[in-house]
């Protein structure tokens, strides 16, 4: 064996084991998206709680009547992310002729699963019971522990958004008052600042 | 100079057989089809060699169900760990040794 083809076998190797235990086709550019459709959401939810409210009124009652409506908008944010992503991911896999679903996606998709389904019920538990304060922390929270759990299985620096939410989450439960300014920032401003970070690093 | 061609393991001499290992190395378990993509190689192709390394017993093969089909999980056991570790290290000093040459 030449010096070069060993070289060649310890190359192929490692990269086949970065390969198969990580799912590498994550878009920087999905985040970005779904950083603008927080954005958009956050601000049609501001509207909805501030349009033409005369605050000497009863403002608990109007925040009970507009509640479907803030429910509507947080889903329409979480399907479009979700859409843009698995798209954007399909095609960025497709590319480099991989497959989308392996190993490490489901992986990904398990450890994720878990805190976000978590959360979720949480929040309508919370939602239920008139605790809608700690929505906005608890979203937070429970979606950054949710990227740190898939952060093993994807690029690494997903952990730090993840981190950074958390953050971000425990803020605004310090901070009763402020949780659409905080959840903006959260999935807002962090995803666009993480998602082109990411497109600058690995997409182009 | 003495070079250890005979620390390389017979079993891993093949390329394919190698690659395998490595997945094995890195992840837990691995199932036949997600290999089969990475691998890009054909089902006769991946199952010989699987059946090669088993036989060796470098590996263990878990076969379940996943509803109705067939799911067949590989894993690698501590003997093919060590001869997988034996075998890098070999490579290694084969690569010293050429450039102090």
């Amino acid at each position: 064996m030449k010096e070069k083809e060993i070289q060649d076998e310890l190359t192929s190797i490692r990269s086949l084991m970065e390969r198969s235990s990580k799912f590498i086709s994550l878009s920087g550019l999905a985040g970005v998206l779904a950083g603008i459709y927080a954005l958009i959401g956050a601000g049609i939810v501001f509207y909805l709680m501030h349009w033409g409210i005369d605050y000497s009124n009863v403002p608990f009652l109007h925040l009970v009547n507009i509640l479907p409506a803030i429910i509507i908008t947080a889903l329409a944010v979480l399907i479009l992310s979700i859409a843009t992503g698995v798209y954007l991911s399909y095609k960025k896999a497709g590319r480099r002729g991989q497959s989308i679903w392996g190993s490490a996606s489901k992986q990904v998709l398990f450890n994720m699963s878990v805190p976000l389904v978590t959360g979720g019920f949480l929040m309508l538990i919370c939602l239920h019971r008139g605790y809608f304060g700690i929505i906005a922390p608890v979203s937070l929270i429970f979606y950054g522990l949710a990227l740190i759990g898939a952060s093993n299985f994807t690029f690494s620096d997903v952990k730090y958004l993840g981190l950074c939410q958390i953050l971000t989450g425990l803020i605004t439960a310090m901070l009763p008052g402020y949780g659409l300014v905080f959840w903006a920032l959260g999935f807002g401003v962090l995803h666009i600042i993480y998602g082109s970070v990411m497109y600058l690093k690995y997409d182009r | 100079m003495k070079i250890p061609f005979e620390n390389l393991n017979k079993a891993f001499e093949n390329r394919l057989r190698l690659q395998i290992m490595s997945v094995l190395m890195a992840n837990q378990r691995y199932d036949f089809n997600s290999l089969k993509e990475l691998l890009g190689v054909t089902d006769g192709n991946l199952a010989s060699h699987l059946k090669g390394l088993e036989k060796e017993e470098y590996i263990m093969v878990n076969k379940s169900f996943l509803g109705r089909k067939p799911n067949t999980n590989y894993e690698a056991t501590e003997k093919g760990k060590t001869a997988f570790k034996n075998h890098l290290d070999a490579l290694e000093q084969l690569i010293n040794q050429q450039k102090i040459k």
